[in-house]
């Protein structure tokens, strides 16, 4: 334990504002996995998967699965006196979720990492959606860690307490989280989607980005969606040819010369068949990748709108302010430029009392001073998030179009090592034909 | 030219020129995609399938030219040919090709040029070339299997197709029948038997095949074995016509199924080719929206569009060169089972009348009747025959089967070639790109 302290305070350490210079250092380590994040220091990973039985919050016996995180001191550790042995601790999806929710609400102009999916989409028929079911649940372990592991090399989220708890800690995490007030924090106006606000300025780098990971969705998703039609086709194809491999055992039976020769390429069949379940398997990471992009654009679409959001409050407090100042120029020169129900009683009452005036116009300069201290305020932390998420933004970027750029290099990969198994069955059925 | 190598021209279809060892048929071969040389030649051979005028094309002037050319590509074909024919033995080769549409008033159909090449004495000419419609095809074999009962005789493809379902004036459909009555004629004419047949040198020599008169001594012969319908039952079919007719049952019933396996292979394919198409557009789409991942996605886009065309490809290839063979063996089998049945017909008559001439004998102790002996020569000489055909048959079977199963194999390999090339050449891209981006990075 004393390990895991000393290593939170450098932690915390490292949590400082980052000037532009370094946080561009910082976008470029983490390119390479082990940058200066957290990951430098420890060692993460989600080692298995196991099933429980219990009761939940309402006393239905329910069926859940726990993973099993591993954390470690990483090697390079300078107080390495002690052997690393790891730590490990239990957690439930939905711990991962309330993390990621109060990453989301705590660095608002940070786009966060994705969950794996919590129930499977984009299946084809041969693929569960069970969420019991093992593939499934590798598949999610998989992306859990892969979620752990983009935190922990976030050059801001990776040295949040808070996660840095939900990886050393098992017990009173919840209410740790809980007691940062957090949720309180949740802008209702946030989930009520954003065509309520009518920003008048928007910053067209934002509005180019939602429409940009509007677009990504669509795209993404109609992938996905067509390629579980591609799986399922292309697994026909190959289970029907499997039918081959009967026909032709059976033929062999009766034919004298040829029978040895369609006897064995009807098992070259039977392999070819079997071989569509490993090749689509494979592929269903490729689809992982693609999905863990595809809710990437919520994290996105989400900054845009925290951004929308700020920047309409700050809208407000300016008109705001410009509306108390016409009052108060109103009051000073006596001229009413627009016509008013105070401008009537004035006119049909006559004037106010010096008095009444005075105070009114130093109630208004107060009011004006504040709302100018408002604006100033709103002008710099929208200025603020304008940097910092595009800061982030921009990392995600780079980010993305590394990782897909792999994904599509490995996917070829994919493709070419099935066209392989499709040469090397049908050369080795061909043999047996040429021996008939 | 070994008999092996001939079939499996017949059979594969798909056998670049080259192949073809014999002088003859490779001229003929040769002779058959040129037409731009026949209009040089003879002038009238600008009619093409698809414009439907009646070409008279059995002129003495076409036949004359035909020859000369034929002459004239021999000499060019003996330098490099020469020594692969010395091999050979047969004296018999016959070409169906070139379809035209005939339009009268009366009907429309489509004729065939049948060309023959022969050295034998029965032929006045060594060459001929005729056109042939399919009622003339049909009209062979009705007189081939009458002439000659004992014989199996090689199947026709079907006469009756489906009026709308298939259009029987389709290039596909006329390419297909085109290449099944090439494989019929190929297999009499290869047979030792059959090719003597009259009615066969008539049908390739003949200018105009009178079909109604045509050898009527001839058709005599298979009409008593017509008449002898039922009425006996069997004794004991021999044990080798009962495994070969057991065999045909079981052989027919494999084939059915590789025929369904084959055909529902192919709607898959064309089901799995549409969602294909639609996977490389939605690539070629989202790259759209992409700036540094343009390249990349566009390039996935076109691998998945060239397997695409690589699919296609491979189950046209499919659908063209495997199919057809698998019609043609359950027709086959069909004529081996009729012939067997022929031949149960003759036992039957021949074990009758010994029946009754041996009860005539402990009545009256006459010698044996003529006929009896007759018949049972007939038996025997069929047995015989159709002995000697089942074989002839289990090795061509044995041949086409092996060259059908290999070429299904090669079509397969060579998609997946074509696919693989089209992923390697993405990677190289791809890496291509991201070392490229390294550098930019670095610099």
């Amino acid at each position: 334990m004393a390990d895991f302290g000393s290593n939170e305070e450098v932690a915390v350490i490292g949590n400082t504002d980052l000037t532009s210079a370094e946080s561009e250092n910082n976008i470029i380590n983490t390119m390479v996995e082990r940058g200066t994040s957290l990951l430098n220091k420890m060692e993460i990973n989600v080692a298995e998967a196991e099933k429980r039985t219990g009761k939940n919050t309402v006393n239905m016996q329910e069926t859940y699965t726990v993973y099993l995180i591993e954390t470690r001191p990483a090697e390079n550790v300078p107080e390495g006196g002690t052997p690393a042995i790891p730590d490990s601790l239990w957690r439930r999806y939905s711990d991962f979720e309330l993390l990621k929710t109060y990453l989301m609400v705590t660095y608002s102009y940070i786009v966060v990492p994705p969950l794996p999916e919590k129930r499977a989409e984009f299946v084809w028929h041969k693929l569960s959606a069970d969420n019991l079911d093992p593939d499934f649940v590798e598949r999610r372990r998989v992306g859990l860690e892969n979620f752990l592991l983009r935190v922990a090399s976030h050059p801001v989220l990776s040295n949040d307490k808070i996660f840095f708890h939900f990886l050393t800690e098992e017990k009173g995490w919840r209410e740790a989280v809980l007691e940062t007030g957090f949720q309180d924090k949740v802008d209702p106006r946030l989930k009520s989607l954003s065509a309520m606000l009518r920003v008048k300025n928007p910053d067209k780098r934002f509005t180019a980005l939602k429409h940009y990971s509007d677009e990504l969705n669509i795209v993404i998703s109609q992938l996905l969606r067509v390629r579980a039609r591609v799986a399922d086709r292309l697994y026909g194809v190959y289970k029907v040819h499997g039918n081959y491999g009967r026909v032709f055992s059976e033929w062999s039976a009766i034919e004298k010369e040829m029978g040895d020769g369609l006897q064995s390429a009807g098992h070259h069949m039977d392999t070819y068949a079997a071989s569509i379940d490993d090749i689509l398997e494979e592929e269903e990471h490729y689809a992982d990748q693609l999905k863990e992009y595809l809710f990437y654009t919520d994290a996105v679409r989400s900054v845009c709108r925290k951004h929308e959001l700020i920047q309409y409050e700050l809208e407000m407090a300016a008109q705001d302010l410009a509306h108390k100042k016409q009052q108060k120029e109103e009051l000073v020169t006596g001229t009413v430029r627009v016509f008013s129900l105070k401008g009537m009683t004035s006119k049909l009452f006559g004037q106010e009392s010096q008095e009444q005036r005075e105070s009114r116009l130093a109630a208004l300069e107060q009011s004006i001073q504040e709302g100018e201290e408002m604006v100033k305020e709103k002008n710099t932390e929208c200025q603020d998030f304008v940097r910092t998420a595009w800061e982030d933004i921009e990392r995600f970027k780079e980010q993305k179009n590394r990782d897909l750029r792999e994904a599509l290099i490995s996917y070829a990969i994919m493709q070419i090592s099935m066209c392989k198994k499709g040469i090397q069955v049908w050369s080795n059925a061909k043999e047996c034909f040429n021996k008939m | 030219m070994s008999v092996g190598a001939a079939r499996g021209l017949a059979t594969s279809g798909q056998k670049p020129i080259a192949e073809i060892l014999h002088p003859l048929s490779a001229a003929e071969e040769q002779l058959s995609p040129g037409p731009d040389v026949f209009v040089n030649v003879g002038g009238e051979k600008e009619a093409g399938l698809t414009n439907g005028t009646p070409v008279e094309t059995s002129s003495p002037a076409s036949a004359s030219s035909l020859f000369n050319r034929l002459q004239l590509d021999d000499d060019l074909d003996a330098d490099t040919r020469d020594p692969f024919a010395s091999t050979e033995t047969r004296d018999l080769f016959v070409t169906v090709d070139d379809p035209k549409k005939h339009v009268s008033t009366m009907e429309t159909y489509i004729t065939y040029r049948v060309s023959t090449k022969t050295s034998r004495i029965e032929f006045n000419l060594p060459d001929y070339c005729v056109r042939r419609r399919y009622q003339d095809f049909d009209w062979l074999r009705i007189k081939l299997e009458d002439s000659q009962p004992t014989h199996l005789i090689p199947p026709l493809p079907e006469k009756f197709v489906m009026k709308g379902v298939v259009d029987r004036f389709s290039e596909e459909f006329v390419e297909t029948r085109m290449k099944a009555l090439d494989k019929f004629l190929k297999r009499v004419a290869d047979h030792p038997v059959l090719s003597f047949n009259p009615h066969l040198n008539a049908f390739l020599s003949a200018k105009d095949l009178n079909k109604r008169q045509g050898l009527a001594l001839l058709t005599k012969v298979g009409e008593s074995v017509k008449q002898v319908a039922g009425g006996y039952k069997l004794r004991a079919r021999p044990a080798e016509f009962c495994a070969m007719g057991e065999y045909l049952d079981t052989f027919s019933q494999k084939l059915g199924t590789i025929d369904r396996i084959a055909q529902r292979i192919l709607r898959e394919q064309s089901e799995y080719l549409t969602e294909l198409r639609e996977y490389g557009t939605v690539y070629s789409s989202w790259a759209a929206s992409e700036e540094e991942l343009q390249r990349p996605l566009e390039g996935v886009s076109g691998s998945v569009t060239t397997c695409c065309g690589a699919l296609e490809e491979l189950s046209e290839n499919m659908s063209q060169d495997f199919l057809p063979v698998l019609r043609e063996y359950v027709l086959y089998i069909e004529s081996m089972k009729n012939v067997l049945r022929k031949r149960d017909q003759s036992q039957a008559e021949y074990e009758g009348r010994l029946e009754a001439a041996i009860l005539r004998k402990q009545e009256d102790r006459t010698p044996m009747p003529v006929e009896v002996e007759k018949c049972q020569d007939k038996v025997e000489c069929f047995n015989a025959d159709l002995k000697a055909d089942w074989e002839r048959w289990q090795s061509n079977k044995r041949q086409d089967f092996k060259q059908l199963l290999t070429g299904m194999a090669d079509k397969n390999i060579n998609y997946y070639e074509k696919c693989q090339a089209a992923w390697e050449s993405l990677i190289t891209l791809l890496q291509d790109k991201q070392t490229e981006d390294k550098t930019s990075e670095t610099n």
